[in-house]
């Protein structure tokens, strides 16, 4: 018996040693980055490998934070070639990259998503402002001149207009893009325009911004994981409350849930689009130059990414929920991804 | 509970303490009897509401799921034109198929089939949406299979899109109003044609079970994977198995009793309780960053899922050992055996059945991690299907969970079929642990 366990040791080891001489080379391009982009850089690398005689790029879903971790970590084929994001980059990842070695490297902006605050179809429509959101969310807001905890517990103590209807909000964990976005978009834009906040901006920096990205901890606004799916499904359970994610997620459960207008608009494909409504932001990827050359096709899959059949007016991505550029940016992200653009902050 | 009712002889012994005899008539035993059948009814009632919430969980997840394992196909008649497949006429040169726009040969159908779309861009957008993206690509199989087709008339069978799939199987109510559908009312009217004609069938979907992952709902299957999971699977084996049974052998039979070995055998039995992305850190660090091995490869998932199941492989295999009476060693001790043969020979033969079983429930805890293999790579997009084991892979739970969180309406079905595939992936492990242990099971 154990003779026999020792070969099939011996020859498991001998095989991991074999395979680990043989994978050096890599012939696949691999994408790390945000879960928001994730849905449109899949389908992208689905027809870029169907279309070319390159092999299907390996897409990780890893936030945009943790994504450009990995990109910056140095030049090499253990290294990922592309990364996604739903923010810009960062001054400091920019220097985290030259210090390992990533010096130049190319920005795409790829276009548009919307950040919608949703609801059952079962219950009310809301018509909501910037800083209604915030009043209803924020952990602490000024009353009568003082900063105190959200003392709000139904949508119609911050407006007479909005439904008689207790707050819950279900949203993304701080870890997420969409946090991020929403955060700078509707939170840090209300307190802004709030002329108490806008005094404290001016006086104490650190405070505003802790004031702004603070969500309340009481139970109205429940961090509700990464699935958006999940949430869309919780909204339907639950008609009570309102759930913040991604377009996408609202274009293709239309029959279930409704966005809620934010100032005046809402959130439909054209609205965002043009610029309308208000919470948007823009997706981008970063390519790696230094591996351009090495790792097969990666330029190619950068020119599927922003041509017209993909990331135009009517290409497949639109299909997919993404709001695609103006044409004139999408031929300046294109002439960039061809050129290999160095990106300078 | 017959030997209690049996008399206990009268007459204590004197000086003794006096016996307590049961009472044996009245309300007290009837008492005893009514204890007695409230907990058998206990008992009995737990097993009943463990039996509902498996039920209940396996029958909502076919409910849900069972619709995937149908694709609605849609008849289009294709003219396979020579314009479009050999424009410069002379020999049908197989390089030119491949490269040919079968696009255009799809829509051209269609639009045959309902002229009056094509006028407007948006309608002729619906109308193109009728047929999945990929029905281009299975007439470009077609095409290269048989060269012949160039220049004929055909109807070709190819799939709904995923929209229109999920009317077929009833997931859309034709009853909403239209901005609340997801196909509108043209795109009801050209479903209901066909239908009509008979040029909408549902068949068996095949591509589920062999094709790799996809955007698309209906081209997506579980194929790459289910290889992926055996893969990491047969390196977890071949990992665990050995190592795990050795180290319980020496431990149990060999190793001498002291402060060394009471550490070690504290430290298996926390290693058990650890949190499972702790071995993906580990491996992380270890495998990918020291020693460089390929991200996403079932290898390395392998190995990480090793080092996650040992614990469980030593402690059961412990047990087992410990499970074999002591007389069977005294007696090859006692004909001569040395140690090693009475290990050998006697003991790990007998301790199999356990052993095995405890391997098995191992594996296949392994077999639905996926917390581990997100540190490693694993949880990625991937569509070709893996070649060996330093391909990049994924595993049968990290698609489950990468089709519940994409968008499309049309995955939902698709993951609880991908559920009850890894459930039946499961019975069969299991049914293969039962089988061994049939096998080697022996009794004394």
């Amino acid at each position: 018996m154990t003779s026999s366990f020792g070969k099939v040791a011996a020859i498991a080891a001998l095989g991991v040693i074999a395979m680990a001489a043989q994978a050096e080379a890599r012939d696949q391009i691999r994408i790390v980055g945000s879960s928001t982009v994730f849905p449109f850089a899949t389908v992208v690398a689905e027809n870029f490998g169907k279309v070319t005689s390159y092999k299907t790029p390996v897409i990780e879903s890893t936030g945009s934070g943790g994504g450009l971790k990995l990109f910056c970590q140095g030049v090499g084929t253990e290294h990922p070639d592309i990364t996604n994001s739903s923010r810009r980059i960062k001054k400091s990842e920019i220097e985290l990259c030259a210090t390992n070695g990533v010096a130049e490297i190319t920005e795409i902006k790829v276009g548009f998503d919307g950040i919608v605050l949703a609801n059952s179809k079962k219950a009310k429509h809301y018509d909501l402002t910037r800083e209604q959101i915030f009043l209803a969310l924020a952990k602490e807001v000024p009353v009568d001149g003082k900063l105190v905890a959200n003392p709000y517990t139904k949508w119609s103590q911050i407006d007479k207009s909005l439904p008689d209807e207790p707050i819950e909000v279900l949203g993304p964990p701080p870890t997420s893009g969409t946090r991020d976005a929403f955060v700078e978009l509707v939170m840090e834009h209300a307190a802004e325009n709030i002329a108490f906040l806008k005094d404290l901006k001016n006086s104490d920096k650190n405070k505003f911004k802790q004031v702004y990205g603070s969500m309340r901890e009481d139970g109205k606004f429940i961090e509700a994981g990464e699935n958006d799916n999940l949430i869309v499904q919780k909204l339907e359970a639950n008609p009570a409350a309102l759930g913040i994610f991604g377009f996408s997620f609202l274009d293709q459960n239309a029959d279930k849930i409704q966005g809620s207008t934010v100032e005046g608009n809402n959130p439909t494909f054209e609205k965002i689009a043009d610029g309308a409504y208000p919470v948007s932001r823009s997706l981008y990827f970063y390519v790696k130059n230094a591996h351009v050359g090495v790792i097969p096709g990666i330029q190619e899959y950068v020119a599927e990414f922003t041509s017209t059949k993909a990331a135009g007016q009517e290409g497949y991505l639109t299909d997919k929920g993404l709001i695609p550029l103006p044409e004139a940016d999408r031929k300046k992200y294109e002439a960039a991804g061809a050129n290999l653009t160095k990106l300078v902050l | 509970m017959t030997d209690a009712a049996t008399p206990t002889p009268v007459g204590p012994s004197p000086g003794a303490s006096p016996i307590r005899r049961p009472v044996l008539s009245g309300p007290h035993l009837r008492r005893r009897y009514a204890a007695e059948r409230r907990f058998r009814l206990y008992g009995l009632a737990s097993i009943a509401v463990a039996g509902l919430m498996l039920l209940l969980l396996v029958g909502s997840i076919w409910q849900k799921g069972h619709s995937a394992f149908w694709q609605t196909y849609v008849e289009i008649t294709v003219t396979f034109s020579e314009g479009v497949l050999n424009p410069d006429g002379g020999p049908v040169d197989h390089h030119e198929l491949e490269r040919a726009d079968y696009l255009s040969l799809v829509r051209d159908a269609l639009k045959e089939q309902f002229p009056e779309a094509t006028g407007d861009r948006r309608l002729r957008r619906q109308l193109y949406g009728i047929v999945s993206t990929n029905a281009d690509f299975a007439l470009r199989r077609m095409v290269l299979d048989d060269p012949s087709l160039v220049g004929q008339r055909r109807p070709v069978w190819v799939k709904l899109s995923d929209d229109l799939d999920s009317l077929a199987k009833g997931h859309i109510r034709r009853d909403l109003p239209e901005s609340d559908r997801r196909v509108s009312d043209i795109e009801l009217g050209w479903y209901d044609v066909l239908d009509k004609a008979g040029r909408i069938e549902s068949r068996f979907n095949v591509d589920l079970f062999t094709a790799g992952d996809s955007r698309e709902p209906v081209e997506a299957g579980i194929y790459g994977a289910l290889i992926g999971s055996i893969l990491t699977m047969t390196i977890t084996l071949l990992v665990s198995f050995p190592v795990g049974v050795m180290a319980a052998v020496y431990l149990e039979e060999f190793a001498p009793r002291n402060r060394l070995t009471d550490v070690i055998e504290v430290n298996i039995n926390n290693l058990a309780a650890v949190p499972s992305i702790v071995f993906g850190l580990l491996g992380l660090a270890v495998f990918l960053n020291f020693f460089g091995l390929p991200r996403s490869a079932p290898l390395v998932g392998g190995l990480v899922l090793a080092l996650m199941t040992l614990p469980t492989i030593i402690i059961a295999s412990r047990s087992a050992l410990k499970a074999v009476p002591p007389s069977i060693r005294e007696a090859a001790f006692g004909l001569g055996a040395s140690p090693l043969q009475v290990v050998t020979h006697h003991v790990l033969p007998l301790a199999m059945p356990g052993i095995l079983t405890g391997t098995i429930i191992g594996m296949a805890q392994a077999l639905g991690e996926t917390a581990p293999l997100l540190m490693i790579g694993m949880v990625a997009f991937i569509v070709d299907i893996p070649q060996g084991f330093t391909d990049p892979a994924t595993v049968l739970p990290v698609q489950i969970y990468l089709w519940a969180d994409s968008p499309e309406r049309a995955f939902v079905e698709r993951t609880s079929a991908a559920i009850l595939v890894l459930l039946g992936f499961l019975v069969l492990m299991n049914a293969v642990a039962v089988l061994l242990r049939k096998r080697f099971e022996r009794r004394w």
